[in-house]
């Protein structure tokens, strides 16, 4: 399904927007999605935080300023192998989607970008795609940690048309922001636009990436 | 002092006749073997199976999407035969699965009343209450309902008059020769008061255990700590292993690779050796340290333990290890690995799960009335509550469900499901474990949806499990609102709704806001959390001023059981831990000796007198104060009031029938 969005909707003031926006979080294990989502939905940390079991299903919602407010329904994955015949049904209506990476780890950036390809491949056609290299608390303390520079990460993130944040669940630098972004750069517009254009999402305004031969069935061309 | 063990088996070849191994027993001397040595036990002791009845792994497999066993009618002679008919006929080929489906929640076409002494159809009363008879029986009325009790036993007439009781308690074990026994009393003759202090003092044994659970040290990378960490390793009372038959590590409780590699080679060249002769090792002693191998298909699961439990007890442990790993795998998916590459490295596949593994493990060391009992424990509720509950399950049913349970904090409080198929409380215990021992789901706040495999169901597939906790301590103010996680872990109600459809989670979300709806309307929720928040009765509050301290009764056709709180007499792990360890040997003791049922142990010490008790309807486990303040005839007569206390109360402390569609 894809966004729904409302103009003072049921208890609001005319004069606001709310939309609402699928979000999935992908990327290898223990880079520290769940700890992303647990920093952006709950203000938390733990230090210790055991596998992902499947999938969670939270929501958050943020105001982008006085009168708008987003809502995410947001897919927290299992990063775990085993997971991955699962995944589309997870990105399949997604509007947006955060592919986490552990910036001390060289392998869970490859990881990132197999995710990245896949989701341009078979997701929404119009899917809104940020980078998020985690763990940026462990190389303030120790920048012998990093296995990926900054630049590199970013010039790709460039090439394949993604948003790019370096993030620290722990410490929630550039948590709010990262999520703040996705929220800006999704076609908010829409909803002032036509009702008609309301559910599935016809959007013309946002192109964010280069034509691809994607070309989706109507409801989901998952190749499971 | 494990690997010393380890050390003997490999260097004394376990096929050593035991009577030339007692020097092995004064080799295994360590921290605690003084304190925990048994003299009684044959030091090397093997047990074997006989050539070929190595089961191939897909035997026992149940076909997919088992069908009902066939409907109990109850004038049938099963249904007399005091249940061993509700038992599912595959039961059999899976020797080593102790539990039984919930046959209970399977029989659709039990119709309860409300009240146990109300008059009911005698059809139905003679298949879900056999008990309902004895109830009458009791009170010397209907003779005619007693049928099927005679026929099964001749122990009601010895609960019928205290004159009678002694006969109960005849049969007095002396105990204390048993290892466990051993473990749980070392200073018997030691003094002191012994006015409520049901077990010894023993501190060493006190002090592994408050350090069991304790991570091992990292060794440095110097190496200097290694001895300091093996000691470690080697002080723990109870150790887990599972390897491939290729002699690979795929899990262990303590340890990482480089502890535990010299232990899983050993093992694996114990356990090929005796494969390589078509004799299957099954379990061997060393000193206090009972090993017990299980070998499944490709996996050879390995329990140690030095809490004197059964090789049953154990290996519905290991069997309970296994069917997480199949829950995470599959049977054939496992198979196929395996066959592709008899060297594979079975811990990349099964990454993240090692944490229900450990969760399930501990369990077992803490002590587990439910593994031990191999039944499900229920939320006390009133019968008229819990009918609502489950018709409004039933009400909000979204078509793809399978099964829907309401459960709180590891306690069942509903359950619906289709007609043809019951559940398995192996299933259950791996679904409870993930969900209320293991932190993850739990930690998420969110909800969630989970694909797993539940094996005493199908092996072969998987189902989808959502799952949300509820909050039902503020679920009034905002129900729509997705609740966060409660803190207190005996507080949480969790809605789990498994559905084999994968794609099935927003459907059952939407099911999940109607229950919640619901429930809410019909007060429902609040009568769970009245439940929850008045916890477990205490053996006074069942039954005013009597001598237990604990007990747990099993309903056998239930495959459920019913326990008091484990305050104010054992409320520490510890305390706990040594309850368990009683209730193991009374458990061994009950189920070793085949014999008609029903069949009572007496157990007496300076410390604690205790009680086990067996029939076709239920098994008992009871523990009183010592001897010096409590006689015999009356825990026999606590026995018997407690007996009639569960008949009465059967339809609140278990799930009779539960809701099917």
């Amino acid at each position: 399904m894809a966004a729904r969005m409302q103009q003072g909707g049921p208890g609001r003031p005319t004069g606001t927007r709310f939309a609402q926006f699928k979000l999935v979080l992908l990327g290898e294990s223990a880079v520290g999605k769940s700890s992303l989502v647990l920093r952006f939905v709950k203000d938390q940390f733990d230090d210790y935080r055991e596998s992902t079991i499947g999938a969670a299903f939270l929501t958050q919602t943020i105001a982008l300023d006085a009168s708008t407010t987003v809502k995410f329904e947001i897919w927290d994955t299992a990063g775990q192998e085993r997971y991955k015949s699962l995944a589309p049904m997870y990105y399949r209506n997604a509007n947006c989607a955060v592919v986490v990476y552990d910036i001390t780890q060289a392998s869970s950036l490859d990881k990132a970008k197999a995710w990245v390809k896949e989701l341009q491949r078979q997701a929404n056609e119009n899917i809104i795609i940020a980078l998020a290299g985690n763990k940026l608390d462990l190389v303030t303390s120790d920048p012998s940690k990093r296995a990926i520079p900054t630049a590199e990460a970013e010039q790709y993130a460039r090439e394949a048309n993604l948003l790019f944040f370096e993030t620290s669940a722990k410490t929630a630098e550039n948590v709010r922001e990262l999520f703040t972004a996705i929220a800006q750069k999704l076609p908010l517009d829409q909803a002032s636009g036509p009702r008609g254009l309301g559910a599935r999402g016809v959007r013309q305004g946002v192109d964010l990436r280069p034509e691809t031969s994607a070309s989706q069935g109507a409801m989901g061309g998952c190749n499971c | 002092m494990a690997d010393r063990i380890m050390e003997t088996a490999a260097a004394a070849p376990p096929n050593e006749h035991p009577s030339e191994s007692p020097r092995q027993d004064n080799e295994v001397e360590g921290i605690s073997a003084a304190d925990f040595k048994s003299e009684s036990v044959p030091p090397v002791e093997r047990t074997t199976s006989a050539p070929g009845s190595e089961l191939p792994s897909r035997e026992g497999t149940p076909p997919p999407l088992p069908p009902r066993p066939k409907t109990i009618h109850p004038k049938s002679p099963e249904a007399q035969a005091g249940f061993s008919s509700l038992r599912v006929p595959g039961g059999s080929s899976r020797p080593s699965l102790q539990a039984q489906a919930t046959t209970a929640l399977s029989v659709g076409d039990i119709h309860t009343q409300s009240g146990a002494h109300a008059p009911r159809p005698s059809s139905s009363r003679q298949v879900s209450f056999a008990g309902f008879g004895f109830m009458r029986k009791h009170r010397g009325s209907d003779a005619g309902d007693s049928i099927s009790i005679r026929s099964t036993g001749s122990y009601a007439p010895t609960l019928e008059t205290g004159g009678e009781v002694e006969s109960i308690v005849g049969d007095v074990l002396a105990g204390a020769d048993n290892p466990a026994w051993k473990l749980l009393t070392p200073h018997l003759d030691g003094a002191g008061n012994f006015a409520e202090t049901l077990f010894p003092e023993d501190s060493a044994f006190e002090y592994a255990f408050m350090t069991e659970f304790d991570e091992l040290d990292a060794i440095d990378p110097d190496g200097s700590n290694e001895e300091l960490v093996m000691n470690q390793f080697k002080s723990k009372l109870k150790h887990f292993l599972i390897l491939s038959s290729a002699g690979k590590p795929i899990w262990s409780r303590h340890g990482d690779d480089r502890q535990i590699t010299n232990y899983i080679g050993v093992v694996s060249t114990i356990i090929s050796f005796y494969q390589g002769a078509k004799d299957v090792l099954k379990g061997f002693t060393a000193g206090d340290v009972r090993f017990v191998v299980m070998s499944k298909g490709p996996l050879n699961l390995v329990a140690i333990s030095r809490f004197g439990e059964s090789d049953t007890q154990l290996r519905v442990q290991l069997e309970s290890l296994y069917m997480q790993i199949l829950s995470t795998l599959t049977l054939p998916n496992m198979e196929r690995m395996f066959k592709a590459r008899a060297s594979t490295d079975l811990r990349r596949p099964l990454r993240g799960t090692e944490t229900l593994l450990s969760a399930l493990a501990d369990g077992f060391t803490r002590g587990s009335p439910s593994t031990l009992l191999s039944a499900l424990e229920c939320l006390r509720i009133r019968k008229t509550h819990r009918t609502t509950i489950n018709n409004t399950l039933l009400k909000v049913k979204s078509p793809n469900l399978l099964y829907g349970l309401i459960v709180a904090g590891g306690r069942l409080v509903s359950v619906v499901r289709p007609k043809k198929h019951s559940l398995h409380p192996g299933d259950l215990q791996l679904i409870f474990n993930m969900l209320f021992e293991a932190g993850s789901v739990k930690a998420g706040g969110g909800e969630n949806w989970i694909p797993l495999c539940l094996p005493g169901f199908n092996n072969t597939g998987y189902l989808y499990m959502y799952v949300s906790f509820l909050n039902v301590n503020n679920v009034n103010e905002e129900v729509t609102e997705r609740p966060s996680t409660s803190g207190g872990s005996d507080e949480e109600v969790a809605i789990l709704l498994i559905s084999p459809n994968k794609e099935g989670f927003f459907e059952l979300r939407q099911m999940r806001d109607d229950l919640v709806e619901q429930l809410s309307k019909n007060a429902s929720l609040n009568i769970i959390r009245d439940a929850v928040n008045l916890g477990r009765l205490s053996c006074t509050d069942i039954i005013p001023g009597t001598v237990l301290r604990h007990f747990l009764y099993k309903s056998r056709a239930n495959v459920q059981f019913f326990m008091p709180s484990f305050d104010p007499y054992f409320n520490t792990p510890i305390a706990r831990r040594r309850l368990l360890t009683l209730y193991n040997h009374l458990h061994t003791t009950l189920h070793t000796r085949p014999s008609p049922t029903p069949k009572i142990h007496h157990v007496s010490t300076p410390h604690h007198m205790a009680l086990a008790w067996s029939t076709p309807l239920f098994e008992l486990y009871a523990v009183a104060p010592s001897p010096a303040t409590t006689s015999r005839a009356a825990l026999a007569a606590a026995a018997n009031a407690l007996v009639g206390w569960v008949r009465k109360n059967e339809e609140r402390v278990f799930i009779i029938g539960g809701g099917v569609f």
